[in-house]
């Protein structure tokens, strides 16, 4: 671990010796991250290394094979039923897609947590959600239904809806995917507003290497279970790791193979027999 | 031989975890209920989407199936002299049996798959899931109220679904082929006993409202969340819910009526 | 759909569901005519009560007065005792009324048919009698007057017959035709 700012604070997520597999797959083999508070900390990596899976165990919705994940001092996957959804209270998460509730609208839709978990009066909840909808610019769209809603546009409202019970930490699985140039310019800007103005922590995991650069503290790589490497933006762009560059330049080739593996091209081609048999 | 025994072994295996899935998620949908009581508006939503919806396709059937016993009932009944019986046979054919079986089939096709459906595309959008993490719990909130409000429906679907029969059966019988007025009634009054006729139909419905939802509500929660496995679930559901109404309706009538 | 219009469809669903309950209750079964607790019960001893359950009707000329509460074996006659439970209003049968076991078509349910025997129409004579004189005929005279032989509760019908039994009848059928060819060829 890089202590380069030794804190004085303990960190809000503390995850050590992660281990997690799907079926035969391994997907984390003890892995040690810590979220520092009141920064945004980003999960990178190539498809498929479990960052969404590392979300849903900070979230307590799966649980490790084996080690600690600690949200806030509290060892997520230990607490029982109450206590869990108490602490997502305080978790706010924004999905790939948005994941707003399609049969109500957008004002509902934000709406829904406040609803849900509050005694505010009707007249009340109107001021918070109008206040939320105005921080993500869609004020306006409160009464269409999200499938009137383009892409980015239902991320935006998703986010309002992840905030407005003012959490203390949000999580953004893969905000940038799939975005056009504005509403990722957009999105880079709110996540980094609200997690100022608000005082949130942020996870953001993504393999967007610009929008995501231009906004994390600190960086962590993954790659084949294991974080390969952490730092800051400019501590990764300066590092050795032959994995970190070949990501970082989107090289097509390097230590993460362009091939899947398969036998030697020429022999497949040619179809011999592989192992001697038929 | 035995890749045929493994696969058979694992299908096995695979259907007892099914099975012990589906009432772990039963025991929680029950466990959770509680939490619907301060917050009826939620059961009395989906009492419309399941019930109200249902309504137009269970009156028309009734009255279809009413209307056709009461012919071929005449047809029968009128070889014996013994056409004024002819509401005793609508009555007891539809209260004890088609009732319940016809209007449990048919909400198993109406609602069942609906409700899978729903649940299978909010699963596979991430909408539990972020439920989930707005730190709802999606059992209490969206399982347990579907859940209630197909458990009530089904036994008014079925208490309607009857009613409107006999008064088919009334119009073909009375209306169309001049069985007697009077007859028709009184004959049904004097041969369908409250209890162990209608109250057993009743207790019938509720039971087959109880699995058909259920069913439904497993499959929807169980779905692999892609469209092909939404698809594939809601078919699983008006398949496995019809097979488990008609094969309970015998169980349920061997108590019931056999002694 | 505003919540107010789903909640006014739910309501009209469940009346419905409920109207359809009730109208299966009282209009299909037999609830209505459960209530036998109004009226008096008269006994009748059948040979042969096969067929009759308890809850068969009662009728006379047609027309239904009662219902069967209870069948039971009488051990020392070997008899059926049969206790009709007759609603209030029919207070003026008479004591030598005879109840019979009919059967309401070739394979219908059992009834007990009564039937007031034959010297004692007195009703129908004053009114007869009335009508001859050009009198006017006051029905509560005949009540009185008849009142000293009316069936109450707990009497006795003493005039039965039971009911048929198809086996019976054919055996006695069979027999009779047995013995009239046995005569036949005996000429």
């Amino acid at each position: 671990m890089t202590d380069n700012n030794s804190l004085l604070e303990p960190p809000l997520v503390k995850i050590r010796n992660l281990s997690f597999s799907r079926g035969a797959h391994k997907i984390f083999d003890g892995i040690n991250l810590d979220i520092q508070r009141g920064k945004v900390t980003a999960i990178m990596g190539p498809s498929g290394t479990g960052k969404t899976t590392l979300l849903r165990l900070i979230g307590g919705q799966l649980h490790p094979d084996a080690g600690t994940v600690e949200v806030d001092g509290q060892s997520v996957p230990k607490l029982g039923h109450s206590k869990l959804y108490q602490l997502r209270k305080r978790m706010g998460m924004l999905f790939q897609n948005g994941a707003l509730l399609t049969d109500i609208n957008v004002f509902d839709n934000v709406a829904f947590p406040l609803r849900e978990h509050t005694r505010l009066s009707p007249r009340l909840i109107r001021t918070l959600v109008l206040m939320k909808l105005e921080a993500v610019g869609l004020r306006g769209a409160r009464d269409l239904m999200p499938s009137e809603l383009s892409g980015g546009m239902s991320r935006r409202v998703a986010l309002a809806r992840a905030v407005v019970m003012d959490p203390m930490i949000m999580m953004y699985d893969e905000p940038f995917t799939g975005q056009d140039p504005i509403s990722m310019g957009v999105l880079v800007r709110l996540i980094r507003s609200l997690n100022d103005a608000l005082g949130l922590s942020s996870i953001i995991v993504s393999h967007d290497i610009q929008e995501t650069a231009a906004i994390a503290d600190y960086i962590y790589l993954l790659s084949g279970g294991k974080v390969v490497a952490e730092g800051t933006t400019e501590d990764l762009y300066a590092s050795e790791s032959e994995w970190a560059q070949q990501f970082l330049q989107g090289e097509p080739d390097g230590p993460v193979p362009f091939h899947y593996p398969a036998r030697d091209f020429t022999e497949d081609m040619l179809d011999l027999p592989a192992g001697g048999a038929n | 031989m035995l890749t045929m025994l493994q696969g058979l072994g694992r299908t096995a295996l695979d259907f007892f975890q099914r099975l012990g899935r589906g009432h772990l998620l039963l025991l929680q949908i029950l466990s959770g209920s509680h939490t619907l009581l301060p917050r009826f508006g939620l059961v009395i939503k989906q009492v419309f989407s399941v019930g109200v919806l249902s309504l137009l396709i269970i009156l028309v059937s009734g009255l279809f199936v009413g209307m056709v016993l009461g012919l071929q009932g005449y047809n029968t009944l009128v070889d014996f002299g013994a056409e004024e019986s002819l509401g005793v046979v609508v009555s007891l054919s539809l209260v004890r049996e088609l009732g319940p079986v016809v209007s449990a089939l048919l909400f198993a096709g109406r609602a069942g798959s609906a409700l899978t459906a729903e649940i299978g595309l909010m699963k596979a959008t991430e909408q539990l899931s972020a439920m989930e993490m707005m730190a709802v719990d999606p059992v209490r909130r969206v399982l347990a109220p579907r859940f209630w409000a197909g458990v009530i429906s089904m036994p008014l679907l079925a208490a309607i679904f009857s009613a409107v029969g006999v008064i088919g059966g009334y119009f073909v019988g009375v209306g169309l082929l001049g069985v007697d007025d009077g007859a028709y009634w009184s004959q049904m009054q004097a041969n369908v006993d409250l209890y162990k006729d209608i109250l057993n139909g009743v207790i019938k419905s509720f039971v087959f409202g109880i699995v058909v939802t259920w069913i439904a509500i497993f499959e929807g929660n169980d779905a692999v969340p892609t469209s092909e496995g939404v698809s594939r679930a809601t078919t699983r559901t008006v398949v496995h819910s019809s097979l488990a109404v008609l094969g309970l309706d015998f169980i349920l009538t061997a108590l019931m009526f056999g002694s | 759909m505003t919540s107010r219009m789903t909640e006014i469809w739910v309501g009209i669903f469940v009346a419905a569901g409920m109207a359809a309950l009730f109208m299966l209750a009282m209009q299909v079964s037999n609830l209505n005519t459960y209530s036998n607790a109004d009226g008096f019960d008269v006994i009748a001893r059948f040979e042969d009560a096969s067929g009759l359950k308890v809850r068969s009707p009662v009728t006379m000329a047609g027309v239904r007065i009662g219902r069967v509460k209870d069948i039971r074996f009488d051990d020392k006659t070997f008899e059926a005792i049969v206790t009709l439970r007759l609603g209030k209003g029919h207070t003026s049968l008479p004591e030598d009324t005879s109840a019979s076991i009919y059967t309401a078509g070739l394979l219908g349910e059992k009834y007990v048919g009564l039937e007031a025997g034959a010297g004692s129409n007195h009703c129908e004579d004053l009114a007869l009698e009335a009508e001859l004189d050009g009198s006017t005929f006051n029905p509560a005279d005949c009540k009185s007057n008849g009142a000293s032989n009316v069936l109450h509760n707990g009497s006795v019908i003493t005039l039965t017959q039971s009911s048929m039994v198809l086996e019976k009848l054919i055996g006695q059928f069979v027999s009779k035709f047995l013995s009239e060819s046995n005569v036949e060829k005996k000429k």
